[in-house]
């Protein structure tokens, strides 16, 4: 058993200097990464250096900034598509996860579903992951279908087996991995079960992008959308891989200047891969800015941020046990979770929760995790939830399980 | 004593005065605060044009059940048309804790659904802000 003394598997705090800030004379204790993370100095460096030494608008500028700033935008591309296995021609970038989750919907979704098709999604999705789903099944007279989550907070294939036998999927989306729940999910038998059923596929790797190695290539979805903000990265910034054959054939999502090949006063044709996509002036400062933070998540290497995590989120688990009144929601082992725990203190409200934790300077969230048919799943209004980043370490979990016993102290429970 | 959770806070959180259903009733209206999950529903018995008896339902955080809590008994008796006059102010005020921004709507649930009943306006009193 893991003891109060081993040492984090990283040690990389001093990276990131929102941590030099005290309030009250008191450090920062950040448990809020799903919500967004922390930015190590180098992501900042790599914003400041860009609007300092580099700002022109990118691709069709022939003097030196504008050409250093395409390419430190489209080398930022490279990267991201290499962090997660992906290729660049097919490495979107959009404004976040939501974006292109929706760019699926409708430039995708418009054109192959109709009547009589299903969309099977999952009751653990974020409404990032559902709402772009019920406007596409509204607006076409498709039927928007969900797979259950069982009270340890899993799904099951063998119901993803019954739904794809009933023959009208035509999409199926899924988290890699819960916000709320923390529940890892096997992603890899989704993917390969709706395609086997003809049904394509999205996976939402907000979650995951972050915290494990992902190969999108291994993986085979059709779809692959994350955000960079949750990855270290800047706001503003999300990236969808799709896979070469759909994107081809696709119409495009937002018309506009840079996705275009030519334009005349009725009809324009398109741009190439993945510029058909990227209507409009792109995030340059955003982009450099995940290039930076997929340079530095890759320097610590993912297998060691999932180990990093695992073992915070196991000892987190354990101390959590031992504060009267807690009821830990989801999987029961580190080994099936992110780095994200939910929990509910009996007696005190979650919204409570996160208050009195926050006079300790302890960030947690409180709320439905823009997942309200989970918690209405769960029998619960919300949940405190407490999130991992690489910069967390044991004092931190240590710093929370002090606080939860002072917020039990002032209500009495 | 904490700032915020005082005794009295606790007290109306833990035992809330005016609360379950009442049946019949003259006026109803519910609502909820979707940022933090709050719910509040209210019942109201009128006479003679004033609130003669009322009972909030629902859960959430202790400000918002203790804000009702607090509020019910300052409801009860008043006027049905002095209702849609009260402010957030009044509520923070009678409340005697300091609100943050972030717990504001917590608080004004109450005096949003009281309104909603009273006067059909189901906007948040001085905008929630």
């Amino acid at each position: 058993m893991a003891t109060a003394a081993a040492p984090s598997i990283l040690d990389v705090r001093a990276d990131f200097p929102i941590f030099g800030r005290r309030i009250d004379g008191r450090p920062l204790v950040y448990l809020d990464s799903a919500a967004t993370s922390q930015k190590p100095e180098s992501v900042i460096a790599a914003i400041d250096d860009y609007y300092r030494r580099h700002n022109a608008n990118i691709h069709r500028g022939v003097y030196t900034l504008a050409q250093e700033a395409t390419e430190m935008f489209e080398g930022a591309r490279e990267r991201v598509a290499a962090f997660a296995g992906g290729q660049t021609e097919t490495t979107i970038f959009t404004r976040n996860a939501t974006e292109a989750i929706n760019l699926v919907a409708y430039a995708w979704g418009r054109e192959h579903v109709g009547p009589g098709d299903a969309v099977l999604i999952t009751q653990m999705e974020h409404h990032s992951n559902i709402v772009p789903w019920q406007l596409l099944c509204e607006e076409t007279g498709a039927e928007l279908r969900y797979l259950d989550v069982s009270d340890e907070g899993k799904l099951s294939l063998e119901q993803l087996d019954a739904e794809l036998a009933r023959g009208d999927v035509k999409l199926v989306a899924c988290a890699h991995i819960s916000n709320v729940l923390g529940t890892i999910n096997p992603v890899a038998e989704i993917v390969g079960r709706a395609r086997s059923a003809g049904a394509v596929t999205l996976i939402d790797g907000s979650q995951a992008a972050p915290q494990m190695p992902i190969d999108v290539g291994a993986l085979g979805p059709d779809f692959y959308a994350w955000t960079g903000h949750k990855a270290l990265g800047p706001t503003g910034i999300g990236v969808l891989h799709g896979r070469r054959e759909l994107l081809e054939r696709m119409r495009p999502f937002l018309g506009g200047g840079d996705m275009i090949r030519t334009v005349d006063f009725q009809r324009s044709t398109w741009n190439d891969l993945p510029w058909k996509f990227e209507a409009g002036t792109s995030m340059v400062a955003e982009g450099v800015g995940l290039g930076a933070a997929v340079d530095y998540l890759t320097g610590l290497q993912m297998e060691s941020v999932r180990a990093h995590e695992r073992e915070l989120v196991g000892y987190a688990l354990e101390r959590l046990r031992e504060v009267a009144g807690v009821r830990v929601i989801g999987p029961r082992t580190a080994e099936e979770r992110g780095g994200v725990i939910s929990f509910e203190l009996e007696g005190i409200h979650p919204h409570d929760v996160a208050d009195l934790v926050n006079r300790e300077n302890v960030c947690i969230r409180a709320g439905h995790h823009c997942a309200m048919p989970l918690m209405r799943r769960l029998g619960v209004p919300a949940t405190a939830r407490a999130s991992f980043g690489p910069y967390n370490d044991r004092s931190d979990v240590d710093a929370l399980i002090g606080a939860l016993a002072q917020a039990r102290q002032v209500f009495g429970v | 004593m904490d700032d915020l959770y005082r005794d009295y806070i606790l007290d109306h959180y833990k035992r809330p005065r005016n609360f379950g259903e009442l049946e019949p009733h003259d006026l109803e209206a519910h609502d909820h605060n979707p940022l933090c999950g709050d719910e509040l529903g209210v019942h109201i018995r009128v006479a003679d044009g004033k609130i003669v008896e009322l009972r909030f339902h629902g859960q959430g955080c202790a400000i918002s059940q203790a804000a009702a809590s607090i509020a019910s008994e300052e409801y009860v008796g008043m006027p049905l048309d002095e209702v849609g006059g009260l402010d957030g102010e009044w509520l923070i005020e009678l409340l005697g804790i300091p609100i943050s921004a972030t717990r504001r709507r917590c608080a004004l649930l109450n005096l949003k659904v009281m309104r909603g009943a009273t006067t059909g306006d189901a906007s948040w009193p001085n905008g929630g802000g």
